[in-house]
């Protein structure tokens, strides 16, 4: 096992690699914007804390020093991985492909959400929610004052007309300023983009960061042990550096066996969810969603032929189907995630592959709407079959209204 | 007394002590469905960590079954829109009535009995499955499908059964060579059939239970598979009917047990002084509440299962003992 | 000539065997099912709809109503979810008040079911034995959480109240109490002839179709798949208690039987055990702040419940509500594997299958 861990870890830094230096690159414009938002939101720290008053404290007298920290690691570790990228320029021009194709797929979904005024919207103060990663940071960030900081880059990047960066940046921007322990999540969750953890985890760790820091701003005793060695943000990422998720090398064995057979271009996203016990979790793309699911389900390196969960989620810009995969053979879990357009909700079924992926998938599609081409028997499962509408849409009006 | 009227010529006034007689004996039966009710409910629920009905009527509920009866005699008469009419009123009828007749044949004492026909036996086997007609008649005219099933069910397991059941006792004829009743109560004085025939005991107390529709063989009304079963649409005092039937059964089936098997009236050895009367009913209170102890105790067949054990098991077994029987017979008696 | 047609015969949504409103459509040759079409949702309630207006401390009572035999793990589940989320340290206390709960929960889940698949199979004693014990079990949980049923005990971070004096001790009692009431249904049941051939051979399954069809526990451990989430993804204290995993390799009714029997002993054993280690003092509750918001994103947690794994997925967007919330219920997947087993199979062994997978409906429904 300790040999896998080896082999896919470099493999996986080199498949970072691209994204950290197109976020090495970014650095630089973003981290003025970041490091305002960061201060504005630290500001407003108090409004968000809830945890108490060592928190404020702690986040005070270490904002600039772990920004600075933060800021010199990430660039140490930007050009680190710009240098060793340099060999690898061949996955990195795919992997960078991929991340473009990603933010393509963000920005369209925005753009369709008529993106520009959205984000106009917002930089306005308006909680209009169009893009669910937006809204979600906007919305934690909404009890901070830094809303309006955030909005500001927001609209600067809007107006510059980059908008597949925009959505990028501007949730890391916002993501920050959401934090209650701000300059440390930022430092970590920068530190991060830059180089450290998985490719796509950015929020997640960003949030995990945030979580970290708040029950460590809370359990006062092991705070002050972390501050004794000196920024404490720089320690924390550090921490996160150094030991990445256990089950990272089991990521990167995934998606080196998915890639070598499958192609570089069938993920959207590979990461490790941190808040969800560190299960490795891949993001398909719709078109090849079942061409995955069926990989994931017959390789021999893979085999999960257990399908835990299956559920559809509304998130508003798009709609996403979450499976938890489990294998017996190897005794790995694996998340798969696939996001269906919220118009014309359409997804392969897995019902072929799984047949406990029936009765799930109906009522995903009982309950969302999500339609899943090659069900057998695609009807209301839960719902009486004259029911109008899909109730866990978030625009569901219900039929009558007084009930 | 009941001999020489028996033996009396047919007249008015005979037919009015029959009647009667008859009436009472009803009676009679009806008590004892009503306190069997109330034994099988309280015996269940001494089995079954419960106290059983103990409001109605005092400590014991004595009056608990009385007052379900009025209840039942007090609800609607409902009969199903789309049920056959005339054979759904009729169905209770034709179960309850050869229930009641084939007590006819049943001598509960020396001097207690109110026929002496020599095909005493026969008669009981072959009336009570006209009962089989009334049930399976009550499932068809319900028009409803549980009821259907249940009703299917019960023809077929009556008459699966109803062969080991009179395969089982044809050792009992051949010993006494008789199919009176009496006759074989009789000659039972010294010994009781059960000792002499105890693998036919078995056969007819697995057969009589399953004739009984009773758990483990309660297929036809299985509540947890058929709701019901054949009686799923009747109500009131026709649901009542077929309850009675059933008891009554139960009456019918532990006497001629009692007759066949454990020597009617006579006494156990040096006992002599209890009367007859006494020593059959405590006999087949026994019975009675073997039955009821299988149905506190055990699982249920399927239906399946129900068959195969009837034709390859019982009925085999059944001929082993005729075949037993008659070696026995030539050699000893 | 005889004619001879098919059958549509709907079993439930009212009817003794489906143990709530659960609907079958059969299709039937004379007793011999020819296809088999189950209908839920007469007990949707919409719980995962609500709960998206509901703060995470509102929606444990929801979950009580969900699996109502086992309460506890559903509370335990959604309480986790949202611990895993915050990452929080839970009171040593607390989680052993939590599995002494739980396995509690679980003994008597499979009591009910003991007794319930009994009086299915037509026996009528072992239920009212069965729910003696249950009973006491109850009587226990009324006890810590004051309710019989909808507990509403954890809470995120711990549980809600401390054992009351003398509580553990009465525990402590009562398992030696159940090792031989059950040694009693042994004798009563499970060499009972009749019984042997109503399960055995029935409602066969291989190990890959239990996996295929999402089955899980002892609908799984029936067929040889050596899977508890409580050994092999250690949750909570479970790996500071030495049980066993019942595994049984036939895949039938029979199978089911045994492994959720063995299961009541094992439960026992890790009572005992945290009896054992009861900590004899301790905060009961982890320090919280006063408005749960787990952090934004997404987390998915997988528990083992008597009927098999209960997973809740939480989406959250840092706020007070969960923007997302949904449980994977056990019995919901379960029940999926119902038509394919009963295709064949006659009307009693439709109770008989049924009963064996072991569903309550308003698990199913949600």
């Amino acid at each position: 096992m300790s040999n896998d861990q080896e082999k896919p870890f470099s493999e996986m830094t080199e498949a970072e690699k691209a994204e950290a230096k197109r976020k090495a690159i970014e650095e630089a414009k973003r981290k003025a914007a970041e490091k305002k938002a960061a201060k504005e939101a630290g500001d407003s720290g108090e409004v968000e804390a809830t945890g108490g008053q060592p928190q404020n404290e702690m986040t005070e007298e270490e904002k600039s020093e772990a920004k600075r920290k933060a800021v010199e690691e990430a660039k140490r570790k930007a050009a680190e991985r710009k240098s060793a990228k340099e060999a690898e320029d061949s996955n990195a021009a795919s992997e960078a492909s991929g991340e473009d194709e990603k933010a393509k797929a963000k920005a369209a979904a925005v753009a369709k959400a008529k993106a520009a005024a959205a984000a106009k919207k917002k930089a306005a103060g308006g909680e209009t929610s169009e893009a669910s990663g937006e809204d979600e940071k906007a919305k934690a960030k909404a009890a901070a004052v830094a809303k309006a900081k955030a909005a500001t880059a927001a609209k600067k990047k809007a107006a510059s007309g980059e908008t597949s960066e925009a959505s990028g940046e501007d949730e890391k921007a916002k993501a920050k300023a959401a934090a209650v322990a701000k300059a440390k999540a930022a430092a970590a969750a920068k530190k991060k983009a830059a180089g450290g953890g998985a490719t796509g985890s950015g929020d997640d760790e960003k949030s995990k960061a945030i979580a970290a820091a708040k029950a460590k701003a809370k359990a006062a005793a092991a705070a002050k042990s972390k501050t004794a060695t000196g920024g404490p943000a720089a320690n924390d990422s550090e921490a996160f550096e150094e030991k990445p998720s256990p089950n990272q090398p089991i990521l990167d064995k995934y998606v080196k066996v998915i890639k070598d057979n499958l192609g570089e271009e069938i993920l959207e996203d590979s990461y490790i969810n941190r808040l969800g016990k560190d299960v490795p979790t891949l993001v398909a793309k719709r078109e090849s969603y079942y061409k995955l699911a069926e990989f994931l389900r017959y390789n021999e390196q893979l085999y999960f032929e257990y399908l835990s969960e299956l559920h559809g989620t509304d998130f508003e810009t798009h709609m996403e189907i979450y499976s938890h995969l489990y294998s017996y053979k190897n005794q790995q879990s694996v998340a798969l995630k696939v996001k269906v357009d919220r118009d014309q909700p359409e997804v392969a079924s897995l019902t072929p592959l799984w047949a406990g992926a029936n009765w799930p998938e109906r009522e995903a599609y009982d309950l969302l709407g999500i339609r899943f081409t090659g069900h057998p028997n695609l009807t209301r499962i839960l719902m009486s079959d004259d029911w109008v509408g899909h109730p866990m849409r978030k625009d569901y009006e219900p039929y009558d209204v007084e009930v | 007394m009941m001999n020489d009227l028996l033996h009396s010529a047919p007249s008015l006034s005979n037919t009015l002590i029959f009647f009667a007689l008859g009436a009472s004996l009803l009676m009679i039966v009806l008590g004892f469905v009503t306190y069997a009710i109330l034994a099988e409910r309280k015996v269940m629920g001494f089995m079954q960590l419960r106290s059983g009905p103990n409001k109605v009527g005092g400590r014991f509920g004595l009056l608990q079954t009385v007052a379900d009866v009025l209840k039942l005699l007090l609800k609607e008469d409902t009969i199903p829109k789309a049920a056959d009419r005339p054979l759904f009123i009729i169905a209770p009828v034709l179960a309850f009535a050869p229930a009641f007749m084939v007590l006819a044949v049943i001598p509960f004492s020396d001097s207690l009995r109110f026929s002496d026909i020599g095909i005493g036996l026969l008669y009981y086997i072959a009336i009570s499955g006209i009962s089989t007609i009334g049930i399976l008649m009550g499932g068809w005219a319900s028009n409803n499908k549980y009821a259907l099933l249940g009703g299917m069910r019960s023809a077929a397991q009556m008459i699966s059964y109803e062969v080991p059941l009179v395969m089982s006792v044809i050792g009992i004829i051949l010993i006494t060579g008789s199919l009176n009743l009496i006759e074989i109560v009789d000659a039972q004085k010294n010994l009781a059939f059960i000792f002499v025939q105890p693998l036919a005991f078995i056969i007819f107390l697995i057969a009589s239970t399953a004739e009984l529709n009773r758990t483990p063989f309660d297929l036809p009304e299985a509540e947890s598979e058929l709701v019901a079963g054949y009686h799923v649409e009747y109500s009131g005092f026709r649901w009542a009917f077929f309850m009675l039937t059933e008891y009554v059964y139960l009456f019918a089936m532990a006497s001629l047990t009692t007759v066949l098997f454990l020597g009617g009236w006579h006494p156990v050895p040096f006992l002599g002084f209890i009367p007859g009367v006494v020593w059959f009913a405590i006999k087949f209170s026994l019975v009675v509440f073997i039955m009821i102890w299988f149905r506190a105790t055990l699982p249920r067949l399927r239906a399946d299962q129900l068959m195969s054990f009837g034709w390859k098991v019982l009925l085999p077994l059944a001929l082993l003992n005729i075949f037993i029987s008659a070696v026995i017979k030539e050699i000893w008696f | 000539m005889i004619r001879t047609e098919e059958m549509l015969l709907n079993v439930g949504p009212q009817h003794p065997s489906t143990h709530g409103v659960f609907r079958i459509v059969l299709k039937i040759d004379g007793e011999i099912i020819t296809d088999a079409t189950p209908v839920i949702g007469y007990l949707h309630r919409g719980t995962e709809k609500l709960a998206e207006d509901l703060q995470y401390t509102q929606i444990i009572p929801y979950t009580d109503r969900m699996d109502y035999l086992s309460a506890m793990t559903n509370n335990y589940v959604i309480c986790h979810a949202v611990e895993t989320m915050m990452d929080m340290e839970i009171p040593d206390r607390a989680e052993y008040l939590r599995v002494l709960v739980m396995e509690l929960g679980r003994v008597a889940s499979h009591l009910v079911w003991f007794g319930t698949y009994l009086l299915d199979i037509g026996a009528l004693s072992p239920f009212l034995y069965a729910f003696r014990e249950r009973e006491m079990i109850i009587n226990l949980l009324n006890e810590i959480s004051g309710a019989r049923l909808t507990f509403n005990y954890m809470r995120v971070g711990g549980v809600k109240w401390d054992a009351p004096d003398g509580w553990i001790e009465k525990v402590r009692e009562f398992v030696p109490h159940m090792r031989k009431e059950l040694a009693g249904y042994h004798d009563l049941v499970s060499g009972n002839e009749i019984f042997l051939n109503r399960v055995h051979d029935v409602g066969t399954y291989s190990k890959e179709d239990a996996l295929a069809y999402s089955l899980s526990g002892a609908n799984l451990r029936c067929t040889g798949v050596d899977w508890d989430l409580r050994k092999q993804e250690p949750y909570s204290i479970y790996d500071r208690f030495n049980f066993n995993v019942p595994v049984t390799e036939k895949g039938d009714a029979w199978s089911r039987y045994q492994c959720r029997m063995a299961e009541i002993e094992e439960s026992l054993k890790i009572v005992e055990q945290a009896v054992e280690q009861f900590p004899s003092e301790g905060a009961i509750m982890a320090k919280v702040p006063r408005i749960i918001k787990p952090p934004a994103g997404e987390t998915y947690v997988r528990i083992e419940s008597p009927r098999g794994e209960i997973g809740c997925y939480i989406a959250s967007k840092g706020k007070k509500e969960p923007y997302r919330l949904k449980f994977r219920r056990p019995s919901f997947y379960n029940l999926q594997i119902l038509s394919k087993l009963l295709k064949g199979e006659n009307i009693a062994n439709l109770i008989t299958i049924l009963g064996g997978i072991d569903i309550v409906l308003g698990e199913v429904d949600g």
